[in-house]
């Protein structure tokens, strides 16, 4: 595929939930194939928003969004684009409402129109992959948190989405289950933004780092990623630094 | 927390296919409960006992579970025989009870019991999730269905929640008492539950709609009668067209 071709393109985007208080201000964005991008930003300052504003789960006040080349408009466009981009919750909870595993992760490929067999046999082969075999017949809800994580992130991968939006996908994790995140995403070969407050994370998974902030995603003022040593007290202990 | 204890087994009614299960269950339960002649009373404890005898089930929670019914059918047995119009049986002081008022009490216990135990057999060995999808291809509508199976998911998270705001309120000293501090706390509590479980169904909903749902559910099960299920099937309508011959013999 060509290295620069537009997915996500978003226009002067307006939206609030209440009037007076804007979230998003004439934000803009552009995705393009096979970027990987990283959003930071601080809490309530509209980035989960944003990613609903892209799957059409909300609908701008003002602007336009474009995906895949076409305007997006009515839910009949979103339909669409929900089964070319893949979204995973903030919380697993709320993404996994089947009683089990393999059900849950087989929910999109049937909506899909995938017929059982075929749809069983993509909810096994994603499980596979990402090291969750002999989960699916575990019930979903008595997951512990970094299982539940990694199920939804399969039931996203189901549906073979061309671009992945994770809001803040090692939120809450330990250590281990962090870094088993952190390898899978860099295996994968999609275009993707993720939102996260954890560096480390995006650098290990993403080219790019965006911030948001007045409603607006500052893209030309791109942030410089940098390591450096550093001493304090319990450095030993995992631990994050406010970005 | 809903425990399901006799979903799994590899019993031969665990076996089942779960759609005949679900008819024989209620029809059945139907049949006992519109009968009232103690042999087909009688017939019917014993094809319960035999199910759940066949099923494997532990029984010392089997037992728990009758024990909590029959607990109920203790107040009957209270009330009944001295309420009931009839020709007077035993005297206890100024207290008569009443041929027909025991005999009805005891129909009742049989019933009760012998239908219990029928359900603990037929349906309490199907996963929750089973039934859902069986109760869908028996055509039931899929907005029941939903209901049934979404609350069986959540349950547990809204009760987490509850959990959580309870000993938030806790951690901070709350202790019920009878006052209006204690209501109007216990308000907020239920107020702040009802807008966290919408909100929360939104966001389910968000995420279903995210991974293409249009309104139908589709399932992964498919179920198959076997040969065991049609003589199970056999089996039980006999016994029960046996059960209605008897009541129409009785009424006529």
């Amino acid at each position: 595929m060509e290295g620069n071709t537009l997915i996500i393109n978003l226009k002067d985007i307006s939206f609030s939930y209440a009037p007076d208080t804007p979230v998003l201000d004439k934000l803009s964005f552009q995705l393009h194939q096979g970027e990987r991008i990283g959003l930071v930003g601080p809490n309530g300052s509209g980035k989960t928003t944003f990613f609903y504003l892209v799957m059409g789960l909300l609908r701008p006040c003002s602007g336009t969004i474009e995906v895949f080349g076409n305007r997006v408009q009515a839910e009949n466009d979103f339909r669409d684009v929900r089964k070319r981009i893949g979204l995973l919750f903030q919380d697993a909870d709320d993404q996994l409402f089947s009683p089990t595993v393999l059900e849950d992760v087989a929910f999109g490929p049937l909506n899909l129109g995938k017929s059982p067999r075929e749809a069983r046999n993509i909810a096994m082969a994603t499980l596979t992959k990402l090291g969750l075999l002999g989960f699916e017949d575990r019930i979903t809800y008595r997951l512990s948190g970094g299982e539940k994580r990694l199920v939804s992130l399969a039931t996203v991968l189901a549906m073979e989405p061309e671009v992945l939006l994770l809001d803040e996908p090692t939120n809450g994790l330990d250590e281990e289950t962090e870094a088993k995140i952190t390898e899978i995403l860099k295996g994968l070969d999609l275009s993707c933004v993720f939102i996260s407050h954890n560096l480390d994370f995006l650098l290990a998974t993403t080219d790019k780092l965006y911030a948001m902030a007045h409603g607006k995603i500052l893209m030309d003022e791109e942030l410089v990623p940098h390591s450096h040593v550093h001493t304090h007290r319990f450095g030993r202990l995992p631990h994050e630094h406010a970005s | 927390m809903i425990e399901e204890q006799f979903a799994s087994g590899d019993s031969l009614v665990h076996g089942l296919d779960p759609r005949m299960k679900l008819i024989t269950a209620f029809t059945y339960a139907a049949v006992v409960a519109l009968s009232s002649e103690f042999p087909a009373l009688l017939a019917a404890l014993a094809v319960s006992l035999i199910l759940i005898t066949l099923a494997r089930l532990p029984m010392r929670k089997v037992l728990y579970r009758l024990v909590v019914v029959n607990g109920l059918i203790l107040f009957l047995w209270i009330f009944l025989p001295f309420t009931y119009q009839g020709e007077a049986w035993l005297t206890f002081g100024p207290l008569q009870a009443t041929r027909e008022g025991i005999v009805f009490a005891i129909q009742i216990t049989v019933k009760c019991n012998a239908i219990l135990l029928a359900l603990i057999a037929l349906l309490a060995t199907t996963p929750i999730v089973t039934l859902g999808h069986a109760l869908g291809k028996l055509r039931v509508p899929d907005t029941l269905i939903q209901l049934l199976l979404f609350t069986y998911r959540y349950i547990h998270v809204i009760f987490q929640e509850y959990d959580r705001l309870r000993n938030a309120m806790r951690t901070r000293g709350f202790v019920p008492r009878t006052n209006t501090h204690t209501y109007r706390s216990y308000a907020y509590l239920v107020g702040m539950l009802l807008v966290r479980s919408y909100d929360r169904a939104e966001r389910i909903h968000k995420a279903m709609l995210c991974r293409g749902f249009r309104g139908k559910y589709h399932t992964l099960s498919q179920f198959s009668v076997t040969r065991g299920d049609v003589a199970y099937v056999m089996i039980m309508v006999s016994v029960l067209l046996w059960m209605v011959l008897i009541q129409w013999k009785a009424i006529r």
